[in-house]
């Protein structure tokens, strides 16, 4: 396998696996990030800081008063050696959505005029599309989530969104994504889930992470109000949506 | 409880430690002081670990009323005289990059930021401030961290781990930590064969100017446009500390410690760590050029820096009791008639 080393100062460098999107490229990164886990927990890979996964890259940060470049690309260069295991067990998450409320779903009759569906037929190829977390940013717990069934693709809109509002369920190109925050937004909304993707109250306060395979499932407006109930009052068991399995990686 | 109670606010007050790290994979960013060898040297002062958390004072600092039996509280950075008020004297301007003992009632009215665009406060033991996700940093943009996650406000009060200041006496710095001069150093990368020969050397050889639009997350920079070869959008990828993107008009953007962990923009260089404190500090108007170094000598460079630091910490000195008078000063200096305040004793 090859790969490309890009400085990122003398902080940072870049592990490159291609120049494209897509899921064997994305499956490799998020093995080598894996296995940079591994190697660190077993007391490995000294003066390494963190690794951010992309959606062909892989970002090692580093202290350089501890380490150096020159001492951790060989490390690197080894666990790529070793093989990487791509079809690693990745977390099944379910996502609650509510396409039927309008102030919910604001973009839904557009998207459907300009796809060339009925609402009806927008919500059941979003509901059939089998997606996967790509990499988080943008927000702290904002997720791209690729994977949208074809026949869903457009480009963002012209003109963004100043405000919208926490929680809703949006499409863009070829991915969908959820809002942790109300904030500004360019993608196209057609629903809302009652989970939070950021929640400060909880020991891990990101709920999604890299590598996370993921459904969305229809829910009325009364589910939507008891599961968004339980969600404020922190009382949510939030493994009713998630599957045991590699979750968020820490420090 | 013990506390710093605002009783004005500043303009850009936060909580800062050295930074989140560990979590930008779920795209939280690492926040941070903008200036960690001025925190670092804060701390010190007040005899913290170089990672507790202080306050960045950003242009202007708060007056803060001390509700606590005493604290020691270091500035550090180019402030205009900072003010203790209280215990029924008039009000003594107090020096920067020394250590100050306060009590119960007393107010410190801390100075504008003059010449930089940060300064920090320390206080001895620190904050008592529960971490979020390790680290006290504030990330305002997410209202994460820090003090309720935002810069501080009047009325807010810093709580403080210690009802009384360590026994000890106050420090100073024995001089200015040099920063460094000359161009801002850069390690070329991760995309700089996105760019034109002709961009690169645009971009190494032109002067820039720091624009209004400067703050934590980043300073976007005016001058000539820097040309692109290959364009400026890529696949989004890492963004690491000091991180130099060009967006499609050719201006060029340097990333600071609230940057986003991921971006679409092509990125020309990175600035190195050594430079970074430099980079935190500048104001509006000013103007710099970039130079191109290795990443072996960037290395280097900062590790030089470190020691250079961790001899400026073992080379403070100690300084007189706030509110006390140098009397061997004062006759050197022939002053021996009349009423002397500390200030006039000090210069």
């Amino acid at each position: 396998m090859s790969v490309r080393y890009l400085s990122c100062g003398d902080t940072a460098f870049s592990v490159e696996f291609g120049n494209e999107i897509s899921p064997r490229i994305n499956g490799q990164v998020m093995a080598l990030h894996a296995a940079v886990g591994r190697a660190r927990a077993e007391g490995g890979l000294a003066g390494l800081v963190e690794t951010v996964p992309s959606m062909r890259a892989l970002m090692v940060c580093y202290d350089p008063l501890s380490t150096t470049r020159r001492e951790l690309e060989p490390q690197i260069d080894a666990l790529i050696a070793r093989g990487l295991a791509t079809d690693a067990a990745s977390r099944k998450v379910r996502i609650p959505c509510c396409y039927d409320d309008p102030d919910f779903a604001p973009d839904l009759a557009e998207v459907a005029e300009r796809t060339k569906k009925t609402p009806e037929q927008v919500i059941a190829a979003h509901l059939g599309s089998a997606f996967k977390v790509y990499v988080l940013g943008f927000m702290p717990g904002l997720a791209y989530i690729a994977g949208l069934d074809p026949s869903l693709y457009l480009p963002r809109r012209a003109q963004p969104r100043v405000r919208l509002p926490r929680s809703t369920v949006a499409i863009a190109m070829d991915m969908t994504t959820i809002y942790p925050f109300e904030s500004p937004g360019g993608w196209h909304l057609i629903g809302r889930t009652p989970l939070w993707m950021f929640d400060q109250r909880r020991e891990q306060p990101v709920f999604l992470a890299p590598g996370d395979s993921l459904t969305f499932e229809r829910i009325s407006g009364a589910e939507y109000d008891a599961i968004a109930q339980k969600v404020e009052a922190g009382t949510l068991d939030w493994s009713l949506f998630c599957s045991d399995g590699p979750g968020p990686i820490g420090p | 409880m013990s506390g710093l109670k605002v009783v004005r606010a500043g303009l850009f007050d936060t909580v800062q430690d050295l930074g989140r790290t560990g979590y930008m994979a779920l795209g939280m960013p690492t926040a941070g002081a903008m200036d960690r060898i001025g925190l670092t040297l804060a701390n010190a002062l007040a005899g913290n670990p170089a990672n507790t958390a202080g306050l960045e004072i950003g242009v202007m600092g708060p007056d803060l009323l001390v509700e606590a039996e005493s604290v020691r509280l270091a500035l550090v950075g180019p402030l205009s005289p900072s003010l203790i008020e209280g215990d029924d004297a008039p009000p003594r301007p107090i020096d920067s990059d020394r250590s100050h003992l306060l009590k119960r009632g007393q107010v410190l009215r801390v100075g504008m930021v003059e010449g930089s665009s940060t300064a920090y406060l320390a206080v001895a033991g620190g904050f008592d401030i529960q971490p979020f996700m390790g680290s006290l940093s504030t990330y305002a943009r997410a209202g994460i961290g820090g003090l309720k996650g935002r810069k501080l406000a009047v009325d807010d009060v810093l709580p403080l781990k210690l009802d009384s200041a360590p026994a000890g006496e106050e420090r100073k710095l024995g001089g200015p930590f040099d920063y460094g001069s000359g161009p801002i150093r850069v390690i070329w990368g991760p995309q700089d064969d996105y760019f034109s020969e002709a961009g690169r050397q645009t971009f190494v050889s032109a002067e820039y100017k720091v624009s209004k639009e400067a703050d934590r997350m980043g300073i976007r920079f005016e001058g000539p446009a820097i040309e692109h070869s290959k364009g400026a959008d890529i696949i989004s990828d890492g963004i690491g500390p000091g991180a130099i993107q060009v967006p499609g008009a050719g201006l060029p953007i340097v990333l600071l410690a609230d940057r986003q962990t991921v971006g679409g923009y092509s990125k020309i260089a990175t600035v190195a760590s050594v430079d970074l404190p430099r980079l935190g500090r500048l104001l509006p108007g000013r103007i710099v050029r970039f130079t191109a170094i290795t990443v072996d000598e960037a290395e280097s460079l900062r590790r030089e820096q470190e020691a250079r630091l961790q001899r400026a910490i073992a080379g403070l000195q100690v300084a007189r009791p706030a509110g006390g008078i140098d009397l061997t000063r004062l006759y050197e200096e022939n002053l021996i008639d009349g009423i002397v305040y500390e200030r006039e004793a000090v210069r």
